[in-house]
């Protein structure tokens, strides 16, 4: 690490580590958004909604990264902009280091202080009317610093996401590229010391070579900061290297977590094991023959019953279409499927009472 | 290779190079338009020519004289002609400058005022405290505009203050319309949500963001209605609802100057076409407004 | 895995190996207001009849511009274009308009990023496709429909009857696309240009659309342009590569080629800087000094000198000629002695 970089911040004294180094930093219980589709006055039978996210659990370790993958409708930028409460759940909580936000421990002011986000498009994520610094600086002048030493700490951050802040302070957004851009909304995201930084597809708009730039930066700002990571992505490629443990969603649920490693070799559920064959293969002499899955991923507004999968699924049996399937609990590799169910019905499940 | 930059601490305190701007760059552009120039350098003169009338107007504008009536233009000492109760012309237009702009502009400031705060709010609020001012707000954008001046400033009755204050009602719903569209969209952007991600209220959000991107569009469209209003303006000193005689007025003056078509026609369309020359310059000057604030470097 | 050994195409397998495209020396330049922009500086590609060549690079490296030059759908009045494009043995760049738009449908057509906006809204699927066949051959309603179900039938779209009368934003993405492909071989052209047309899709469904695209390629013996950011698509489908940085193609080859034994220095750096799966926990990606260069004030040279690790003097002062490598090879650079040593590729286990 370099020693000449400005010393580490101490972080606030209201963000001490409470519940130590066991607790998860982020505990998600029973996470339910729908939205309401607006229907016209003469329509009949029940009110339709889009099931965004529909009962999703997980923790988020201290320190971690836990990569979240998923395709079209699967929910999960809902599920960011619900851990970041810039919409509320219709049911079900969000525990940060032990607390429950949102109660008097700790209010949602104080949890806006430690989680962040930092958006996928660099440009409509910044004000056009504000000078770069400016925009840095906004967030900890909303919570008393002073401006002129808010200004002090947007420059210094600019300077340490590797913009000089005599050329990049006074400039505008569109001024600059997409890279540049993008830094800024992560010196922006670190401008209240958050312990907890959501990245929804930080880096997929930009150039392969600025991609890669960026995601170095992240990884270098998260050991100096000691941050932990939820970091949102297609790209399978960049999960596995970033992420610590990966989390796979599909039309509003998780379907299969655990270390990344671990999903990546020996994927459970088989929307991951067709995700993943999905990736092309970059060898021109073995290439993909059969596409994994066909069709398209399906609409949330009206999801098959049971096992939501079980209409595109090659190993679907009667009982899939009946029974939704429980996430597993085990610790390291959960999955959300009948196969690995004790005594769920299917024909490839082990014996065993069921759960 | 990482991108750290070693920092220094020196770094932070220099002055950093500070871009123009965003207003700075529009003034920038709209120079460089002849279009716009040439309505700003026409309205400026009409301006000026309001402001100084009672230093330059060569003659009495109220001095009537029943025997030098409908002189034409052209008529030493009279250059512009003399009206139906033989006062000058070019005093008098010179002089009714005042109230045509002073009624042009007034109403749309005020309504920019009032529009503009009830359209954020709606914009920024959303749900039913949208839907109800909204609703209520359309009730009265759903009359035509000439028709609502002139049923309100027929109940108010005349005067220029009532048709000052019956304008402004009519330009209300139109730039709170304008304004709550623009706020709903700059509501949605990401750097609003960042904004409430960072847990600043409601209040310092409006004030630091939605202001800043909301008020240049609505404020172009407002710059639009000031040509209507003169318009419209005239169109009630017209009918006798506005400005009474003997004040010089543009609009009052086409009125008294009808039954002078069959005589000294040109002399009746003089204040016809002050208005228009204004109010076209206003749409001009309006229009690259709206031009020069488009373009994004 | 169902994944089968397939030979490899190079041009010599392709029945035809003559040249059936054939760019040579395209410039490209926009005028802007007060700038010039030099899109492209001296672009040369040959495609064979039945050939898939991906274009590569990233974005302000002339890649869709080179595309849309093909079909000459850049404005005239802004545009100043030189260079030789021949398909055909026909010269495009001296078209008439009549010709052109004889040209585009039956002899090239296009698919664009996003079908949302490349198809008209208002319009049923089936109308468009029948306005285009109808454009280009005497038809009648019943048989343009005929036609029109066909080939919605033949990119696998399901329930085909239906959705030829369904418009564009009632469909998913990938039906989307399928739609848009289907209208793009409505006339039967030879030349399939394919302007990212997988990018804006999810994972599962791009594999797909790369399929059906192999699929269709070797039924009709199409030739394919397929522009990409990604090397992954490109290596489903590409029989040769051309990667381009600053207007120019740096260096050209067999997918092969270029994924084991890539020479010009940027595209060695391109692809050190994909995170992949073999590589250690915590280990830094390599990335590519500096940034992209500005197209309106390109340095003189080889446009990627500021940012090369091995450029010397020589690369700042003249434009690196084409330099053969053997096995239809080729590189836009000087230093070519120095990249000899990169051979352990970047074929790397299949799956990330």
């Amino acid at each position: 690490m370099d020693s000449s970089v400005i010393s580490r911040p101490r972080p606030p004294s209201s963000h001490i580590d409470i519940g130590g180094p066991q607790q998860a930093l982020l505990s998600v219980r029973g996470l339910i958004k729908h939205f309401p589709l607006s229907r016209s006055m003469f329509a009949r039978g029940p009110a339709t909604a889009v099931r965004a996210v529909d009962g999703v659990d997980f923790d988020i370790r201290k320190g971690e990264t836990l990569g979240v993958v998923g395709e079209s409708g699967c929910g999960k930028s809902t599920t960011a902009r619900l851990v970041m409460q810039l919409t509320m759940q219709d049911k079900g909580e969000l525990v940060f280091d032990g607390q429950t936000v949102g109660s008097r421990a700790l209010p949602l002011r104080d949890f806006r202080r430690q989680t962040q986000m930092v958006f996928q498009d660099s440009y409509s994520s910044l004000n056009p009317r504000m000078t770069i610094e400016d925009s840095i600086a906004f967030a900890p002048s909303v919570h008393g610093v002073p401006h002129k030493q808010a200004i002090v700490k947007a420059r210094s951050l600019l300077d340490r996401v590797g913009l000089s802040p005599v050329r990049f302070a006074g400039r505008y957004p569109h001024e600059l590229s997409g890279g540049q851009r993008q830094r800024v909304n992560i010196a922006r995201a670190l401008a209240l010391e958050p312990r907890l930084v959501i990245l929804d597809e930080a880096v997929s708009a930009l150039d392969k070579s600025v991609e890669a730039q960026v995601l170095n930066l992240l990884l270098d700002l998260k050991e100096e900061f000691g941050l932990t990571y939820m970091f949102i992505s297609h790209d399978l490629h960049v999960v596995r290297y970033v992420s610590q443990r990966v989390l796979v969603m599909y039309l509003g649920e998780v379907v299969e977590i655990g270390d990344v490693n671990e999903v990546f070799d020996n994927p459970r559920h088989p929307y991951t094991q067709a995700l993943l064959r999905s990736m092309p293969s970059m060898d021109p002499n073995r290439r993909t023959e059969e596409p994994p899955l066909s069709g398209d991923p399906p609409n949330p507004i009206n999801p098959p019953s049971g096992c939501r999968f079980h209409t595109r699924c090659p190993h679907a049996q009667p009982v899939c279409s009946q029974t939704p399937p429980p996430l597993s609990d085990e610790t390291g590799h959960a999955v959300r499927c009948l196969m690995y169910q004790p005594g769920s019905g299917h024909s490839a499940a082990p014996m065993g009472v069921a759960a | 290779m990482s991108a750290i930059s070693p920092s220094v601490a020196p770094a932070i305190n220099v002055n950093p190079e500070r871009s123009p701007g965003y207003w700075s760059n529009v003034v920038k552009r709209l120079r460089r338009d002849p279009m716009a120039m040439t309505a700003a350098a026409i309205i400026l003169l009409m301006i000026l020519v309001a402001v100084f009338a009672n230093w330059i107007m060569p003659s009495d504008p109220f001095q009537a004289g029943m025997l030098r009536r409908l002189r034409p233009i052209g008529t030493p000492n009279y250059p512009l002609g003399t009206d139906e109760l033989g006062r000058d012309m070019l005093s008098r237009l010179m002089l009714g400058a005042r109230l045509s702009l002073f009624m042009g502009i007034t109403p749309v400031i005020a309504a920019f005022v009032f529009g503009s705060a009830i359209g954020i709010i709606a914009g920024y609020a959303g749900g039913w405290i949208n839907t109800s001012i909204m609703r209520t707000v359309d009730v009265f954008y759903a009359f035509p505009s000439v028709l609502l001046a002139i049923a309100l400033s027929g109940t108010l009755g005349a005067g220029i203050f009532n048709a000052l204050l019956s304008l402004t009602i009519v330009f209300i719903p139109q730039i709170a319309r304008v304004a709550e569209s623009v706020t709903t969209q700059v509501r949605r952007s990401d750097y609003v949500d960042a904004a409430r991600a960072s847990g600043a209220k409601p209040f310092t959000i409006v004030r630091a963001h939605v202001l800043p991107n909301a008020l240049g569009p609505i404020f172009v469209y407002a710059t639009s209605l000031i040509s209507v209003s003169m318009i419209l303006a005239s169109g009630l000193s017209f009918l006798g609802l506005g400005v009474r005689p003997p004040e010089p007025e543009w609009g009052l003056m086409l009125n008294t100057l009808r039954t002078a078509i069959y005589t000294q026609p040109w002399i009746a369309a003089l204040p016809g076409a002050m208005i228009f020359i204004t109010s076209i310059s206003f749409n001009l000057l309006s229009d690259g407004l709206r031009t020069a604030m488009e373009v994004k470097e | 895995m169902s994944v089968i050994d397939m030979p490899v195409h190079t041009p010599d397998t392709v029945a035809d190996s003559t040249p059936f495209l054939s760019i040579r020396d395209l410039h490209v330049r926009f005028s802007a207001g007060r700038k010039t922009i030099d899109a492209l500086n001296g672009v040369d590609l040959h495609v064979a009849r039945g050939e898939t060549v991906a274009l590569i690079g990233e974005s302000g490296s002339g890649k869709s511009v080179t595309l849309r030059t093909l079909m000459r759908l850049h404005p005239p009045r802004r545009t100043t274009v030189s260079g030789r494009i021949e398909v055909g043995g026909r010269d495009v760049l001296a078209m008439s308009p009549k010709e052109l738009a004889a040209f585009r449908g039956p002899v090239v057509s296009m698919v664009f990023q996003e079908p949302l906006l490349a198809l008209d809204p208002v319009y049923t699927l089936g109308q468009q496709i029948e306005e285009m066949l109808r454009r280009h051959e005497p038809l009648s309603r019943d048989q343009a429909r005929a036609r029109a179900l066909a080939l919605f039938e033949r990119v696998r779209i399901p329930s085909p009857e239906r959705r030829l009368d369904a418009y564009p934003h009632e469909m998913s993405g990938g039906m989307r696309q399928r739609a848009m492909i289907a209208l793009a071989l409505a006339c039967r052209p030879q030349i399939l240009l394919a302007d990212e047309p997988t990018t804006a899709l999810d994972a599962t469904v791009q594999i797909q659309i790369l399929l059906l695209l192999r699929e269709l390629q070797h039924e009709l013996g199409l030739s394919i342009v397929f522009v990409t950011h990604d090397i992954g698509a490109a290596a489903e489908i590409a029989d040769r590569v051309a990667v381009m940085y600053g207007g120019r193609i740096v260096e050209q080859g067999t997918m092969s080629q270029l994924l084991t034994a890539p020479r010009h220095p940027y595209t060695i750096a391109l692809l050190k800087s994909r995170a992949h799966g073999a590589m250690e926990p915590g280990q830094r990606l390599e990335t590519i000094a500096g940034s992209p260069p500005d197209l309106s004030a390109l340095p003189p040279g080889c446009s990627f000198a500021p940012r090369c690790p091995l450029a010397i003097e020589a690369c700042h002062a003249a434009v690196p000629p084409l330099t053969p490598l053997g096995n239809g090879q080729t590189a836009r650079c000087i230093r070519l002695d120095q990249t000899a040593s990169h051979t352990q590729g970047f074929v790397h286990a299949a799956r990330p």
